[in-house]
């Protein structure tokens, strides 16, 4: 299939961007997005071009590196819970014009092309996205019982892969479908419980210092390759709010 | 800010209730609460307009007895007065919460997509923030068409009848309602949604019931305040 791609190309992160249109003659329809570009950028670099560079590794869908957004959406897949690797060239039709941007939000700030820094999310992780525990031998793994139920709720939200699609999605560049997820898996286990209040007060404080509010508009949600229901966005805001009412000013200071 | 400043701000600020409207959690949290007493307010005003059916004796005796609520153990209007500042306070800080969370939803994406596309949101949750600015314009209009009169041609004092009928019976002011009105409807389809996720109360086995329950009350409001300018125009009420 032959299609016409525009890109964003932006050399650094202070230089401005703009797009760059490009022909992708002869794609596959077993291709992948990825490939695709793959292509682009062989066929650019044989003309002694600067290859267009975008951000990959696993391409099976398991690690978050991969993310752009393909006709105003991120991941391109348009609600089949899809990252942009695992998108195929059978999508789109013989023709098509396809519009590629990188993550738009001021937390992550374009590095270079269709490559962001998302190191936002890591500020968040590291504000509480952890348990402490003892190290030393494996505890016996029967010790905790969970319960099914909550064994699988907790593995809903651990599939986030941190790609920041949710962010990106978002209208108000909000990352609570991410943060929920994450004061989600570890709130709901045993484990996560010493220091469930800590955890969402300090997530939830650093994430509204880089990303906007939530209205609940489900974008996120319909863009999450692992699928990830906008419901754990309530129960962060039940954790949070029963936090900040129950927590003391001097529990808070411990830390 | 800093990240490790922020948590130590979290760790010294102020009272929990300063901090609580701080965050944004708080603020739609608050937003949540004031949203759902207007709407409990503008329910029974809906259907205390209803009276408008039953003729002019029925409805002004009612708006009598609105004024009259809580004598002679208050003075005159002074259970209406009290309702008014709380409502005024819910309407205060409803504002300045979405104004507030605007600005900060604006910053946190000072560059927008060439192209974007909605895969899930709904046009009711797509204009909140405009459709709250026509409530607000409304309700000024309002109050100064049917309460005080100022922007009414032919105020008669304490006949909320005659008001009603011959204030809707100018077209365009018919308009003015009916347009302010299906905002008002859009405005309810998502907030009475949303405001259960705002302060926590999701849960798979109740989440169909919150759609029911939104979209049953937005239409039933929205479908009486409809019904008065309506009415008016087409002299079922006259
Ligand atoms: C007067 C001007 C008004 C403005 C400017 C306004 C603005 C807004 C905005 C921007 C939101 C969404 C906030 C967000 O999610 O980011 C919202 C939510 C809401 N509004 Fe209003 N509004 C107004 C009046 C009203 C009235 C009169 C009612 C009730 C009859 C109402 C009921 C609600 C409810 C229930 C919510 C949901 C809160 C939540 O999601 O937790 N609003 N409003
Ligand atoms: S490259 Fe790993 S998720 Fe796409």
């Amino acid at each position: 299939m032959n299609l016409k791609i525009h890109v964003w190309r932006q050399k650094s992160r202070e230089a401005e961007g703009g797009f760059v249109t490009y022909s992708a003659d002869a794609i596959s329809p077993d291709a992948s997005f990825l490939e695709m570009l793959d292509v682009v950028n062989e066929r650019l670099m044989e003309k002694g071009e600067e290859s267009i560079h975008f951000e990959h590794d696993c391409r099976e869908g398991i690690c978050g590196s991969c993310g752009m957004m393909i006709n105003g959406v991120a991941h391109g897949s348009r609600g089949n819970g899809l990252a942009t690797c695992q998108l195929h060239m059978r999508h789109f039709k013989d023709g098509d014009e396809i519009w590629i941007e990188p993550w738009r939000a001021r937390a992550f700030p374009v590095i270079k092309d269709l490559i962001v820094d998302r190191g936002g999310l890591d500020k968040i992780i590291q504000a509480g996205g952890y348990i402490s525990v003892n190290t030393g031998s494996a505890p016996e793994a029967n010790m905790l019982l969970v319960p099914k139920a909550v064994q699988e709720r907790a593995m809903d939200a651990a599939a986030c892969i941190q790609c920041g699609a949710c962010v990106a999605q978002c209208p108000n560049g909000a990352a609570q479908l991410f943060t929920s997820a994450k004061v989600s898996h570890l709130g709901l286990l045993p484990q996560g419980q010493p220091e469930r209040k800590e955890r969402v007060l300090k997530m939830v404080a650093v994430m509204e210092e880089m990303f906007g509010s939530c209205t609940l508009y489900g974008e996120c949600e319909a863009v999450c390759p692992k699928e990830i229901s906008i419901d754990f966005i309530g129960r962060m805001n039940r954790d949070y709010l029963a936090a900040s009412v129950t927590t003391a000013k001097k529990e808070k200071v411990e830390t | 800010m800093s990240a490790a400043a922020a948590i130590r701000e979290v760790n010294s600020k102020m009272t929990w209730a300063g901090n609580f409207y701080r965050s944004a959690i708080g603020k739609k949290a608050v937003m949540a609460a004031t949203g759902v007493i207007l709407f409990g307010w503008i329910f029974l005003h809906m259907v205390g307009n209803l009276k408008l059916y039953m003729g002019a004796v029925h409805l002004n005796e009612y708006a009598h007895w609105l004024r009259a609520l809580g004598a002679p153990a208050m003075p005159e209007t002074g259970a209406l007065w009290l309702m008014r500042i709380f409502l005024l306070v819910c309407v205060v800080f409803h504002i300045h919460a979405a104004v507030m969370l605007t600005k900060m939803n604006r910053e946190a994406r000072p560059v927008g997509y060439r192209d974007r596309d909605y895969l899930a949101a709904s046009y009711a949750s797509r204009t909140m923030r405009w459709g709250g600015v026509i409530i607000l314009l409304f309700v000024i209009y309002h109050l100064l068409h049917l309460t005080t009169g100022q922007a009414h041609p032919n105020f008669i004092q304490d006949d909320a009848y005659s008001n009603v009928v011959t204030g809707l019976r100018v077209w365009w002011v018919a308009a003015v309602y009916i347009i302010a009105n299906l905002a008002l409807g859009f405005h309810l389809y998502h907030g009475l949604w949303s405001m259960f996720a705002s302060v926590g109360w999701v849960h798979p086995k109740y989440n169909s019931w919150r759609r029911t329950f939104a979209t049953t009350f937005a239409v039933i409001i929205t479908a009486g305040n409809l019904s008065f300018p309506l009415a008016v125009l087409t002299g079922i009420v006259r």
